[in-house]
């Protein structure tokens, strides 16, 4: 038979080599599946606060492995402990991995000393979903809020993180804003590490 | 003579946009995690990711036509080659091979070479019973039904319950001769 016998058996999945990370699938492939998560859910809810809710779970067990992951093969074991730091490792390294780009921007709040912006003209999830004229506010951004939350929860730096539609002036799709408030005790703790 | 469609997906899946599988993978990860917790008992599970697949199945075939660029398959055979070689090239980027046909014709085994679905997955015991790739028959059993074929779709070796090889069975049912939507006199 052809083809058996490429694929190689191993015991445990820790035995596995780590691949690369170079594989891809096609956009429809995920897309689909992604309007999937977000129908069934739709199925498990009574309100939009609520389904946002599901979906940025469902995100989070998504960003704690990405994090284990990345740390291990790009990061040679070692992880971001600063504010900046691990920002700028979502920005940047999270992103790239998951979308393909970097985030177009990562702003400090200008009110709060807490809440920092990652913004995205076109994310990704949000690239052939429209939203219902009831449905309000809602924003399947909330998936990536979720990932962004499980990576920086599990690198130890708790933070409210939420999805919002932002208009931009001139264009016809708003962008989507990743608003990340972190938890009072990880800005304690950075002003301690000066 | 229509020209004959592409017999490989290759060229279609390198022009078409893509994005790192592994983002594929821990969605799907995270979906099954979902239905786990939400329905608790693995048949359910089952049944809901073949019921996602199938959801999937019906609106991808329409893609599929239009960028495939097939011609008429000509008998389940050909249909079988082209979902193997084409139709998981085009979306997944794998090739899967088509082998195991009866004697009429009527029912074979896709293999995958490779599964993106199952990269860092691991079965726990209290998971034995499920079909973690169940999404994929779906899949397949949607998008025939809306080319006129009904097919039952089963796992005949699952490599996360042990065996050497990922391999779906594809029987044919019945074809549906096609009907038109309307009565000529209305």
């Amino acid at each position: 038979m052809i083809g058996v016998g490429k694929v190689k058996q191993y015991s445990n999945v820790l035995d596995k080599p780590l691949s690369k990370g170079k594989q891809e699938v096609s956009l429809s492939a995920f897309a689909f599946l992604f309007s999937e998560l977000v129908q069934y859910n739709q199925t498990q809810v009574d309100n939009i606060a609520e389904l946002e809710r599901r979906l940025e779970d469902a995100g989070y067990s998504v960003g704690a492995r990405v994090l284990e992951l990345l740390c291990h093969r790009d990061k040679g074991n070692r992880r971001e402990t600063r504010l900046l730091g691990i920002l700028s490792f979502v920005h940047s390294t999270v992103w790239k991995v998951l979308f393909g780009k970097v985030a177009d921007s990562l702003e400090k709040g200008t009110e709060h000393e807490d809440e920092y912006m990652i913004s995205e003209k076109e994310l990704l999830v949000n690239r052939f979903i429209s939203i219902p004229k009831d449905m309000g506010t809602f924003n399947c951004g909330a998936f990536v809020a979720g990932i962004v939350r499980g990576v920086l929860d599990s690198a130890g730096f708790p933070a409210v993180v939420t999805a919002h539609f932002v208009p931009i002036e001139g264009q016809q799709r708003p962008r989507t804003t990743i608003l990340i408030k972190f938890a009072e005790e990880v800005l304690k703790r950075e002003a301690r590490l000066g | 003579m229509a020209p004959a469609g592409p017999r490989s997906g290759d060229a279609i899946f390198a022009s078409a946009e893509r994005v790192n599988a592994e983002l594929f993978t821990l969605t799907y990860g995270a979906i099954v995690r979902q239905l786990l917790t939400d329905l608790e008992e693995v048949e359910e599970v089952n049944k809901q990711l073949d019921q996602m697949g199938y959801n999937i199945g019906i609106r991808l075939v329409d893609e599929f036509l239009a960028k495939s660029n097939v011609s008429r398959c000509i008998d389940f055979k050909e249909t079988a080659e082209v979902i193997a070689k084409v139709g998981f090239k085009m979306f997944l980027g794998v090739t899967a091979s088509v082998t195991n046909w009866d004697a009429d014709g009527t029912c074979c085994s896709i293999v995958l070479e490779d599964n993106p679905l199952v990269d860092f997955v691991e079965l726990p015991d209290t998971c034995q019973g499920l079909y973690y790739c169940n999404v994929l028959s779906g899949v397949i059993r949607g998008a025939l039904e809306m080319v006129s074929m009904k097919t039952e779709v089963t796992w005949a070796r699952d490599m996360l319950r042990g065996d050497d090889a990922f391999e779906l069975q594809v029987k044919l049912l019945k074809q549906v001769p096609e009907e038109y939507p309307y009565k000529d006199d209305e």
